[in-house]
């Protein structure tokens, strides 16, 4: 175990620098002006400004415990977190009262689906997820980690990290490059190496994107179907998230499926809410909730997934259809003679 | 009773969280619970608590700095309360500069923050965020995921004891968490003896009583003076 206050008060700036990046960011929180850097921390503020520091309301040795405990906190590795295997959900009940049949277990790389009509209960289910509910919701449901109840502590750890969330309503609203942005989230991860994993992750999003773009780009810029390739990619190569929630993107112009399996190649849970039939029938399970509660579990089936190469064929004729319309065609009744499917609804 | 003190900057929304987080929590039977509202010039939030049935009394600082004008306020807050019988009282805050703290040593402490704010935004406010127990961060549901754990990531830079969560103010989400761990806070009765977290801004000069004209000979008692670098006619400053 170091003890970052001994190394904070002994060490040269420039040599913790060097050994903690991220060091630089509570200096310049702190805005102190010019500092000495081949001296400690501590050396280096006395022989600076000292109005400043009585400004501050603090003194040096308030700053070097800050500093400590700053380089502890951002040294502290998500080891909990990158463990969690599997969640179970149990024990809830509907607006009735009626007690849930089933207890839905997940592991890591597994895709549900939860359908049901607006208003359900879709959005409580992921709210007990995020709190790690303890049977003191609404719902009275209980989330286990790996099979167990987590204890006070746990929870209190755990809770608001477990859920990454993805929807149509979000928007990048930093005015960053896709590089710089990615790098940013990199750092924020404290990867060693942040340029190599935002070309990574930049590349798996140009991939997953109907439309190409170039890793200079602005993130404002990008179209939807582009946003949303982008934060895909993002949110499989670096959150720490176990747990993937996706809200509704139907229609976001992005290889939907591909999606969802960079999301369960990088071993994350996936939920998806839904009422797309191409989606809901990629997934492993879906759960359909009604009242409040979840009404049944249902496992997606060889006689489901057969009938999925239908409902590809009408979604790839609807793609053509809309490629058609970017490309400045006309639609009429022969493209669906040529797609073969005229007949069909005839 | 209870105190709770809520500060963040102006239209980051407090008043949403607290009405949300007043919800959550009478519905898991915290009692009577009441609202003191700091703010600067004008307010309209106390129409919002109001429908929502929540006793509310507002205070204006004007001319006043609004942490001076909190501190040397909050104890007949906390009477008003008191006498009141509220099992808890949430002071709001607002109308703050970045160097105000209206925070108190063993009251819990709660800022709130929003997710549009600028990404660099918990690097520059200062004590309000770094002496608070729980910070709230607002708005998330409209940024990526990206935007959410870096931003998290800067308030835990500035902070890094608190507890930091995330809360959407129209549906509520979140407020579940903030409720359960606000539900332990102590029982108060005077805050004689207690103490600010932080020391207020502070000057004591001719502008706080009523100079207005500009100029050395109008400057007088505590002044801080800015230095300047002279710009060389071509070129950049050393």
């Amino acid at each position: 175990m170091i003890d970052y206050y001994d190394l904070a008060e002994n060490t040269s700036l420039t040599e913790l620098l060097r050994q903690y990046p991220i060091a630089r960011d509570f200096l310049e929180n702190l805005n102190p002006g010019e500092l000495d850097q081949s001296l400690p921390l501590p050396d280096a503020l006395e022989s600076g400004d000292q109005a400043w520091l009585e400004e501050l309301g603090t003194d040096v040795d308030g700053i070097l415990e800050d500093f400590a405990e700053f380089l502890e906190t951002f040294s502290r590795p998500e080891e909990r977190i990158a463990d969690i295997g599997s969640i179970t959900i149990t024990g809830g009940r509907d607006k009735n009262g009626t007690p849930e049949e089933q207890t839905i277990t997940v592991h890591r790389g597994e895709v549900l689906s939860i359908v049901g009509p607006t208003g359900s209960g879709k959005s409580r289910l992921l709210a007990d997820i995020e709190c790690i509910a303890q049977g003191d919701t609404p719902t009275g449901r209980s989330i286990l980690i790996d099979g167990i109840a987590p204890d006070e502590d746990e929870r209190f750890e755990l809770e608001g990290r477990l859920v990454a969330q993805l929807s149509q309503n979000m928007n990048f609203v930093m005015d960053l490059s896709v590089d710089e942005f990615l790098q940013m989230h990199a750092r924020s991860r404290m990867s060693e190496d942040p340029a190599g994993i935002a070309a990574r992750c930049f590349a798996c999003a140009s991939d997953l994107a109907g439309e190409k773009f170039t890793i200079d780009t602005r993130v404002t810029q990008l179209s939807g179907g582009q946003s949303r390739a982008l934060m895909i990619a993002d949110t499989a190569f670096m959150s720490s998230s176990p747990i993937v929630l996706i809200d509704e993107i139907e229609n976001a112009g992005i290889d939907r499926r591909q999606a969802i399996s960079l999301l369960t190649s990088r071993d994350k849970i996936v939920f998806m809410s839904t009422h797309d039939p191409l989606l809901a029938l990629s997934a492993d399970r879906r759960i359909v909730i009604r009242n409040g509660g979840i009404h049944k579990v249902i496992d997606v089936t060889e006689q489901e997934r057969k009938s999925l190469q239908y409902i590809e064929k009408l979604d790839a004729a609807m793609m053509t259809v809309r490629n058609l319309l970017r490309q400045g065609e006309q639609i009429t009744e022969d493209c669906f003679q040529d797609m073969g499917i005229l007949g069909e609804i005839e | 009773m209870k105190l709770i003190t809520v500060a963040g900057p102006p239209s980051s929304g407090k008043t949403s969280v607290i009405l949300k987080l007043i919800e959550m929590m009478q519905s898991r039977g915290a009692g009577r619970i009441g609202v003191v509202k700091f703010d600067c010039l004008t307010s309209f939030d106390q129409i919002r608590y109001r429908e929502a049935g929540v006793p509310v009394e507002i205070g204006f600082s004007g001319k006043v700095c609004p942490d001076h004008f909190f501190i040397s306020n909050i104890e007949n807050a906390v009477r008003w309360g008191v006498s009141s019988g509220f099992d808890m009282l949430i002071t709001e805050s607002a109308g703050l500069c970045n160097r105000c703290c209206p925070h108190i040593r063993e009251i819990p402490a709660v800022c709130v923050i929003d997710n549009l704010s600028g990404i660099n935004t918990p690097r520059k406010i200062g004590p309000m965020l770094k002496f608070a127990d729980y910070v709230v961060i607002t708005k998330g549901d409209i940024v990526s995921q990206a935007e959410r754990e870096v931003f998290k990531f800067n308030v835990r830079q500035v902070n890094t004891r608190a507890r930091i969560m995330f809360m959407n103010g129209i549906t509520g989400q979140g407020a579940f968490t903030l409720a359960r761990h606000l539900t332990g806070a102590p029982e108060v009765t005077t805050l004689s003896d207690m103490r600010l977290r932080f020391t207020t801004p502070a000057s004591v000069c001719s502008y706080c009583t009523g100079e207005t004209r500009i100029g050395d000979e109008f400057q007088n008692g505590m002044m801080k003076k800015m230095q300047f670098t002279a710009v060389p006619a071509n070129g950049s400053p050393e």
